[in-house]
């Protein structure tokens, strides 16, 4: 690497009460190079990041701007520094138009009013530059998720940003729309921009990143060029030890299939319109049935279907072989359903609420108001799932939101094994969450198919489906288009099914 | 490719503005006999309610950051009540009082502005005590009501300015319409607020407030000093419109201007600005000012009705509009999630 | 040392830390004023002083603050129509007692009846407030504003603008007294409308559900709750609620006056929830605090009607405590406070 350093931390130290988030750490970046930053959850990532966009104020060290040092205390700073970020959840107004959210601060002013023939000119100029396709006075709110991200990206590289932080900017995104991603961040990379790239997708680490940089405990693990650096110990930097477990899974045994008595799920031509076109779905006792598909193909839809989340206008449901109507999320727990939802943060938990309340909540719920369970019996049953699970939080009256996300999420899981259901929905119960917990969950799943629970599992991460799921359905753009089992049960045929389609809808 | 939302918003004023039309068209039909066609009845509209527009315009701009003043009202009562005390009780010029009246509502605005941008305390709680603490205030100044005699003072209250156009009366006569000062100082601050939410870094972060707070910090703008430079501007506002509110009346008392945060968060709401925040615009405003003075004044020419049916009918169109607010709003919503599928 | 301190700073986070030294001071600040403050004597068999009188005159408020700190916790925003419903459930009450007439001396209709309506009418307000919060999710002080404002007049044309008189014996109990007890009858009606809250949080989910419902919602409906039926049951209780303190309050000037009944009360019932230690952000809820909150309240207002402040100036103090208040709640002061200190002590240690 011969481009010059643009960014260096040195010894970066911050603490927050009872936690040492980061100790001693270096960081450095170059001029034009795409660097990984990678740990697990709680590894300090984000605090570093937090450090160096002035969110947070370091205790100690100090940050050297190509051979300057500087001083970073607002995000203002660190913008006019030329350090500017894209986060996963995308940071403009959905009320604005596309070209006030690029000048958004710093519109162009003529004769001390906005010049707005300007502004959507240069917006035109910008995007186009970018190869970004979207009009300048679209509605912001209008553009998919992708489209907003990149228009993020088109903002700080308008406001000259030399350094640009990713992070985690691939989570909602499909295959197609990280590479477009991924081609604007190459475009950049040509124009000297340093990159600092925040993912949980390993695979995306090996198809752009340059150096990576890894953190363990709030340490600095090391920094390697990506292409020195295999998966596996890559991985096992992270984990901090030998990493068998995914091995161990692998080699473990899929559910044992009860096809005799009546399938636990049958939806025939269920649909919820406008959501999701009707679809035919069987799941029997100890299957882990998984749901694939692009984002936004209807994964999430099909399953909330099901649940009652989103109350179903066509089609039938039969539950052990009983026709059953479900509108409301209560029917389907009392057929014995248990739905882990996507967004852990806005429709999981309850953030103010114990992990003691948090855990019987849905027991209470499906018992109703006027069965309170008594202090004892919530205790033990907490104190229970905690001791299972793993769950590590001070103790069982601590508020859920200050557990770390891999334990959050546990404590819905617990909460929903607690009402000892019979069909177990898991929507994304790996997402943002570390590798170790990851596994864990991946574990507990099949040792749940093992005990003869009918289990829908649904997850970005294929590799993961793969390891777990007995059978799969496809999802494209909001309708079932395939099931695959046994042998098909590839990534190579996998990825034909979802993509498969594509070009015979564009024959039409 | 045109905008959604912004159609959506322009869908409410549309509404609003038919609205409007509608209302009076039918009055000047029923109460033809009364008056109501005249050309003065309409303009009468904006005399009497020259301090409401100001006000409403300050309350929009809150609002547009999804935030809200309900302190107006008691702070309106407060300026009227200290400018009577001291040119009727103090001797002292209109011109002091007019000082004072807008140095009272800017303090308001800085005071409560502070509270809720920099100490992030919910805006609502805010000026709810802020409304207790000038309605108490305005009983400390004064618990009895005093009329206006000063002389400058009714001067600038009741100089005619003649308009171009009238109509001739029954016998014959030929008469003048006019309009106080009071409303051509509303309608330039109208235009210049109007002016400023559209063509100012400052107006437009307000949107972006309102839009995502949160964004708008990543973005880069001072997200709390802009959304107190909004409290600020509106506390200055209810400062000047509390003084026109008080040219019109001419009287200061404790019970004064009962509701009006009301009426002209209504006016907002009813001239499409979302309660959530974000979308909005003080023309909307002052066409939710005009179905308000319509309702009134239907209600005092009809006779009968007792005063307080312009309350209640100003709520339940309040009402309507809030579920037309939310209506549209989940139709939109309910659009773009089918699209994302 | 330390362990003294990590104790003491126990006891200063205990919830219901706040509320109680807030009543403290005002009894004190009442105790050195006049020292013969707690002092209760039995004149013509009923009970008199100044505890009495602020233990009596809270009654409405200790209702009000009750169904405030349900409705808070499930929604996140304040009642502000309370006082007016207060107001219209007096004006149908009386209004139905005297069978339109604007005064009389015998009752035209059952008091059981009339004060059911009262009740019935205070709950329709409630579903009204209710249907706008928990099912177009307007934003709960403005949702309740349109009441605020408009409820008053409601009641103005129930009573057709008059001030509506009963002046029976009768109707007088729920104000006054129960035959030769000593003690108001408001207190009962307080205290009754109190354990009978506690029972239904002891022995129900409801205070789980509610906590569950402010908190998150659509996290709420998912694990089988439904919170907006929740959420509108919050609101219409916290109505039916002032409904009931509207009839104790007629009933104390065996009228209904549509301007006064309940004016200013929406105010004090917020305050004694923010004063109880409940986050006005809603979620989790502490109703002792809410009720101590409400005494305090009280005892504010008598002491400062004895310090000859007129009722129309109260509002002024009552604001400054209540910005006090949410300023000390605000996590952003705190932290600034904490800040502070924060310094203080490094530079100790520098030293």
């Amino acid at each position: 690497m011969s481009q010059p350093v643009i960014l260096t931390m040195k010894q970066i130290s911050k603490a927050f009460p009872g936690v040492q988030a980061l100790n001693q750490v270096d960081f450095c970046l170059r001029q034009g190079e795409i660097h990984a930053l990678m740990g697990e959850n709680g590894a300090g990532k984000s605090t570093l990041i937090k450090v160096l966009t002035g969110v947070y104020q370091m205790d100690q060290g100090a940050v050297w701007l190509e051979d300057r040092p500087v001083q970073i205390r607002s995000p203002q700073e660190a913008l006019s520094l030329g350090i500017s970020t894209v986060y996963q959840e995308v940071n403009l107004c959905p009320n604005l138009t596309v070209a006030e959210n690029l000048y958004l601060g710093r519109e162009p002013v003529k004769h001390g009013r906005i010049d707005w023939k300007e502004s959507i000119r240069r917006a035109g100029a910008l995007l186009n530059k970018l190869s970004i396709a979207v009009s300048p006075s679209a509605m912001l709110d209008e553009c998919s998720l992708a489209l907003q991200q990149m228009i993020a990206i088109a903002r700080a590289v308008d406001m000259n940003c030399k350094i640009l932080i990713l992070d985690e900017p691939t989570s909602s995104l499909d295959d197609e729309e990280v590479a477009q991603l991924f081609a604007l961040m190459r475009q950049l990379k040509q124009a000297g921009v340093g990159m600092i790239f925040v993912t949980h997708f390993l695979e995306q680490v090996y198809e752009i990143s340059d150096r990576i940089t890894v953190l363990r405990n709030g340490e600095r693990v090391g920094e390697y060029d990506t292409s020195a650096l295999p998966r596996l110990q890559l991985v096992a930097k992270m984990m901090g030890k030998d990493f068998n477990d995914l091995a161990v899974i692998q080699a473990a045994p899929k559910g044992q299939v009860d096809s005799t008595s009546p399938p636990v799920i049958e939806a025939r031509g269920l649909g919820h319109s406008g959501t999701i076109k009707p679809f035919d779905l069987t799941i029997h006792k100890g299957e882990v049935v998984g749901l694939t598909g692009l984002l936004g193909s209807g994964r999430s839809e099909t399953v909330r279907t099901i649940y009652g989340a989103d109350r179903p206008d066509q089609g039938s449901l039969k539950v052990n072989g009983r026709p059953v109507k479900i509108s409301q999320p209560l029917d389907a727990m009392k057929l014995g359903m248990a739905y882990l939802p996507e967004d852990r943060k806005k429709e999981g938990i309850i953030p103010e609420l114990s992990v003691r309340e948090n855990i019987i909540l849905a027991l209470q719920a499906k018992r109703g108001l006027f069965h309170l369970m008594s202090r004892k019996e919530m205790e033990e049953a907490a104190d229970r799932y905690i001791e299972l699970l793993q769950i590590k939080t001070p103790s069982r009256e601590t508020p859920v939101k200050s557990l770390s996300g891999g334990n959050q999420q546990k404590v819905i899981i617990g909460r929903w094994l607690l009402t000892n259901p019979d069909y177990l929905i898991l929507d994304e119960p790996t997402r943002g969450i570390d590798i170790g917990t990851k596994t864990e969950i991946q574990k507990l799943v099949l040792e749940l198919a093992g005990q003869g629970k009918a289990i829908t599992f649904i997850s970005s991460e294929i590799e993961e489906m793969l390891r777990t799921c007995s059978r799969m359905a496809v999802l494209r753009d909001g309708a079932m288009v395939g099931e695959l089992a046994g042998d098909q049960l590839t990534q190579a045929q996998i990825m034909q099914t979802i993509a498969g389609g594509k070009t015979v809808q564009e024959d039409k | 490719m045109k905008s959604k939302k912004l159609s959506r918003s322009g869908l409410l004023l549309a509404i609003t503005i038919v609205l409007f039309l509608l209302m009076y068209v039918s009055g000047m039909l029923i109460f033809s006999d009364k008056g109501f066609a005249k050309p003065q009845m309409f303009l009468n509209l904006f005399i009497s309610n020259a301090g409401l527009i100001v006000i409403g315009c300050g309350l929009t701009l809150v609002m547009i950051t999804g935030g809200i003043d309900i302190s107006v009202g008691s702070v309106t009562a407060l300026i009227c009540t200290v400018s009577a005390f001291m040119m009727e009780n103090m001797g002292l010029s209109a011109v002091s009082a007019l000082i004072a009246s807008l140095f009272i509502g800017l303090l308001f605005g800085v005071v409560q502005g502070y509270l809720v941008s920099y100490l992030e305390i919910q805006p609502f709680i805010i000026t709810l005590a802020g409304m207790f603490f000038a309605r108490g205030m305005t009983a400390v100044v004064s618990t009895e009501m005093i009329s206006i005699k000063n002389e400058l003072f009714l001067k600038w209250a009741k100089t005619k300015i003649i308009l171009p156009f009238g109509y001739t009366n029954k016998k014959g006569v030929y008469i003048e319409a006019y309009i106080y000062p009071t409303v051509v100082i509303a309608l330039l601050t109208l235009v210049l607020i109007a002016l400023m939410l559209k063509y100012t870094r400052f107006g437009r972060a307000l949107y972006a407030i309102g839009g995502n707070a949160q964004s708008a910090v990543m973005m880069g703008l001072n997200v709390r000093r802009d959304k107190f430079k909004a409290y600020a501007l509106d506390g200055f506002l209810t400062g000047l419109g509390g003084f026109l509110f008080c040219l019109n009346s001419c009287a200061g008392f404790v019970e004064q201007a009962k509701g009006l945060e009301m009426d002209a968060i209504s006016a907002a709401v009813i001239g499409g600005t979302l309660l959530t925040g974000g979308v909005g615009g003080v023309v909307g405003t002052l066409f939710g000012v005009l179905i308000k003075g319509t309702i009134a004044s239907l209600i005092t020419t009809q006779g009968t009705l007792s005063s307080w049916w312009v309350r209640i009918a100003l709520s339940a169109l309040l009402c309507f509009f809030i579920v037309l607010q939310a209506v549209i709003g989940s139709v939109g919503s309910k659009k773009n999630r089918a699209k994302l599928v | 040392m330390k362990q003294k301190r990590f104790s003491w700073q126990r006891l200063v986070h205990a919830r219901l830390f706040m509320p109680l030294v807030c009543l403290a001071v005002v009894l004190l600040a009442n105790v050195i004023r006049t020292p013969d403050f707690f002092k209760i004597s039995l004149n013509n068999g009923v009970l008199y002083g100044y505890l009495i009188d602020i233990i009596n005159r809270s009654s409405e408020l200790v209702i009000l603050a009750v169904g405030m700190t349900l409705a808070t916790a499930a929604s996140g925003g304040q009642d502000i129509s309370v006082g007016a419903v207060m107001a219209v459930s007096a004006a149908i009450c009386c209004q139905i007692l005297s069978g339109g007439e604007v005064s009389v001396t015998s009752l035209a209709a059952p008091i059981i009846l009339a004060a059911l309506a009262g009740v019935v009418a205070a709950a329709l307000c409630g579903a009204f407030n209710g249907f706008l919060v928990a099912k177009l999710h307007i934003q709960p002080m403005v949702a309740t504003l349109i009441l605020y404002t408009a409820g008053r007049g409601i009641a103005q044309l129930v009573t057709r603008g008059q001030i509506t008189y009963v002046r029976v014996d009768a109707y007088k109990v729920l104000g006054g007294y129960i035959g030769n007890c000593p003690i108001p009858t408001p207190v009962f009606v307080a205290l009754i409308v109190v354990i009978i809250m506690a029972i239904i949080l002891k022995k129900t989910a409801l205070g789980l559900y509610l906590e569950s419902v402010g908190n998150n919602g659509k996290a709420s409906r998912l694990v089988g709750l439904n919170s907006a039926l929740i959420c509108f049951m919050a609101y219409v209780l916290c109505s039916i609620l002032a409904g009931i303190a509207g009839l104790v309050a007629s009933s104390r000037i065996y009228s209904a006056d549509a301007n006064n009944i309940g004016l200013n009360l929406e105010m004090d019932a917020i305050l004694a929830v923010a004063l109880g230690g409940n986050n006005l952000g809603g979620g989790s809820f502490n109703l002792t605090g809410s009720i101590i909150g409400a005494y305090t309240i009280q005892a504010l207002t008598t002491t400062l009607y004895a310090m000859k402040v007129s009722a129309d100036q109260l509002p002024v103090y009552k604001a400054i405590v209540i910005v006090i208040i949410v300023m000390l709640q605000s996590p952003i002061f705190r932290s600034l406070i904490a800040g502070m200190k924060h310094k203080r002590t490094v530079t100790v240690n520098e030293k």
